[in-house]
């Protein structure tokens, strides 16, 4: 085994440790509401896979936590922590949708090009504003993409309720949009190929956010723009030095992060509601987090990550249907404690892990 | 007018409480040296705690002692991911924010089965008002009588505790010995290990007191303002506490200046006089919502440092290691 490979070996050894932690003391909370942690285990990977719809549900979440987890991921690579992608997301949707409105009769062929860029802009430009902050002012970024999330559910709580509801409706969203830019579901796809699946919430868009993956893989480590993000990323200084802009990478760093974070509003809007809706971003901003941070903040290992955590939501629900006592909100918890263990306690166990490493490769 | 301009002090109070605790449990933090974007977490946590603990044992001081519990536990496990593991603060803070929202809805369903909320609390397991001494007879005394009974009196406990807690940090920070110790932390933690103080003590000791405030601002909400802890309550708060004392430039007075500053904010949109004099002036729907996102531009711009520029502790952020 040489060198790179007992590297992986660590780091998938340490991200496994750190998720068993997280899950150790999620069952431990499961536990002490009365609930036995194993049967809850059971129904959530049945919720999940068990049947046909939950895996259709488990993969459309998915989807959102790819994009949210890049919208992190990129971010980090440039040293930057946007938590702001709830917001971005949110925005970017409004944006999605607001095309679809108003080319509704248009054919999607032409729409969702139009609705990418849109969510693109969008999204973009509300990770930029506090990406301008952060990097002319110095204003953190935390605080400032968490602002911008409230000011973005300010904006839109105001717009549905008031600008884009119809007349005669009670619920603050907006119309349905014509068929014609619905993006296809995922059976209907498969139909075209003669086969039959059952229909849930997942669409093309899934095909979209794996392309995204590969996208952003290359964007990182390919590019001469991906490499300066890195070295800003790395080290400020050096990066100057070496006659990169700090604050130029920095704000298009966070436009990128908005613009991916914005094609969340592609999945759920075009995808699945085919309307504006409130709060249909709901917690898939700070999952990304957890998702980057867990796959190393790699788009392979985010792309696992976020299948993990669509397992976590789409079972979630099941177990909170089965177990009255059991809130959906336990995928949240989880997050949190993925956050500590997989992000600010990273090197809990990695001596112990690297010294087991070395002693097996020296074999 | 007059009295009208006291009722919208009065509620600015009332309203800058949560944020003025917060800020000070964030002095203590930042000062030495230790990032705390977890204020949030701290309140939404103590929120529900001192609720869920007010109504069983049906006092509001036993829900005030969890609070501080929880937002100590929390502090904690951040010194532990932060300071003795020397992880990244920004992620740890993160984590428990986030933890802190999960954790406190999954407990509430699983206890009381609604939505996410806890029972309302009756009159007795609440911070009630406390009229002071001499307040009904100076009332109608003009001018110092008015301000007095408006403005003085007629809180409740937290509040006045709040308003203590302000001098108290001003002179744990700057005029006890233990407030060298944690600005000298903060600033040059090297210096300090050579004169043979534990950095990492110290920053222990800052974060329980942290711990203590941020959670004492979150039962403010639970058991004083409102009389329940109900999903996500914090709403952003622990970060404009935050945002408050940067602006602050980590000094308490300032601080709690710009705390009252957000809270004014606050307070106009909850009075009507006030919304039908603007509402003269522009359209309702977009003053609505402009009223709503005010407290939070305010803090981007005071951010930007538009206000002047904010130094931090030198050493925020860094993990203290001898070996460095």
């Amino acid at each position: 085994m040489n060198e790179n490979q007992a590297n992986v070996l660590v780091v998938t050894l340490v991200t496994i440790i750190n998720l068993l932690l997280a899950f150790f003391i999620s069952g431990i909370v499961i536990w002490s509401l009365g609930e036995d942690p194993w049967f809850a285990l059971e129904t959530m990977l049945y919720g999940a896979f068990g049947y046909d719809e939950g895996l259709g549900y488990t993969l459309y979440y998915t989807t959102n936590f790819i994009f949210t987890g890049l919208a992190f991921a990129v971010g980090f690579h440039c040293g930057l922590f946007n938590i702001g992608a709830e917001g971005q997301a949110y925005i970017g949707g409004l944006g999605v949708g607001l095309i679809c409105l108003w080319l509704e009769d248009w054919s999607l062929w032409i729409v969702f090009p139009l609705a990418v860029l849109t969510s693109i802009v969008a999204g973009g430009i509300w990770g930029a504003i506090p990406g301008y902050f952060k990097a002319k002012r110095g204003s953190h970024e935390v605080v400032t993409t968490i602002m911008f999330n409230f000011i973005a559910s300010v904006i839109m709580v105001n717009l549905l309720s008031h600008v884009l509801r119809p007349p005669k409706e009670m619920s603050p969203e907006s119309r349905e949009f014509a068929e014609g830019v619905w993006i296809p579901q995922m059976h209907e796809i498969f139909n075209w190929f003669g086969l039959e699946i059952t229909q849930t919430p997942l669409n093309g868009t899934f095909i979209f956010s794996i392309l995204c993956l590969f996208l952003v893989w290359r964007l990182i480590w390919f590019t001469s723009w991906g490499y300066e993000m890195r070295t800003v990323g790395i080290n400020e200084s050096a990066a100057v030095y070496a006659g990169i802009s700090v604050s130029r990478n920095i704000i298009i760093a966070m436009a990128v992060c908005g613009g991916l974070a914005g094609f969340v509003g592609i999945n759920e809007i075009m995808g699945s509601s085919h309307r504006i809706m409130l709060n249909f971003q709901a917690g898939i901003g700070f999952t990304g987090i957890a998702v980057s941070l867990i796959g190393r903040n790699h788009p392979f290992g985010i792309m696992l990550a976020a299948l993990l955590f669509g397992i976590l939501y789409q079972g979630g629900a099941e177990l909170s249907f089965e177990v009255q006592a059991i809130d959906r909100h336990l995928v949240v918890l989880i997050q949190g404690l993925v956050i500590l263990f997989a992000g600010a306690l990273e090197n809990l166990f990695r001596p112990q892990v690297e010294q087991y490493v070395k002693q097996i490769v020296r074999r | 007018m007059w009295t009208d301009v006291l009722l919208i002090l009065d509620a600015t109070l009332r309203i800058s409480v949560p944020f003025v605790l917060a800020a000070m449990g964030g002095i203590f933090a930042e000062r030495s040296g230790v990032i705390d974007f977890g204020l949030e977490g701290k309140m939404l946590g103590g929120a529900f705690v001192a609720a869920t603990v007010a109504h069983w044992t049906q006092s509001a001081w036993w829900g005030l002692l969890g609070a501080i519990g929880i937002g100590i536990i929390f502090s904690m496990m951040h010194g532990y991911a932060s300071v003795s593991k020397r992880g990244n603060q920004v992620v740890s803070c993160v984590a428990i924010n986030i933890f802190a929202m999960g954790l406190t809805v999954v407990l509430a369903n699983a206890w009381f089965h609604m939505g996410g909320k806890t029972p309302q609390l009756p009159r007795e397991a609440r911070f009630m008002s406390i009229d002071l001494p001499f307040a009904e007879e100076l009332r109608n005394f003009p001018i110092i009588g008015e301000i007095y009974y408006e403005l003085i009196s007629g809180h409740n406990a937290l509040v006045y505790i709040a308003f203590i807690a302000v001098p108290f940090t001003a002179w744990v920070v700057f005029k006890s010995s233990f407030g060298l110790r944690l600005r000298a932390t903060g600033e040059n933690p090297l210096a300090v290990d050579t004169t043979g103080i534990s950095v990492n003590k110290t920053r222990y000791q800052a974060l329980i007191l942290n711990g203590i405030l941020g959670g004492m601002s979150g039962a403010y909400l639970s058991t004083a303002h409102l009389a329940f802890f109900v999903k996500d309550m914090s709403a952003g708060k622990g970060y404009i506490a935050l945002a408050a004392m940067i602006v602050g430039k980590w000094r308490p007075y300032p601080a709690m200046f710009a705390c009252l500053l957000f809270s004014f904010l606050f307070a106009i949109k909850d009075k009507p006089e006030i919304f039908d004099l603007l509402k003269g002036i522009f359209p309702v729907k977009l003053l609505n919502s402009f009223l709503d996102m005010s407290p939070y531009i305010l803090t981007i711009i005071f951010l930007a440092g538009f206000v002047g520029r904010a130094v931090a502790p030198k050493a925020i952020g860094q993990p203290f290691s001898k070996e460095k």
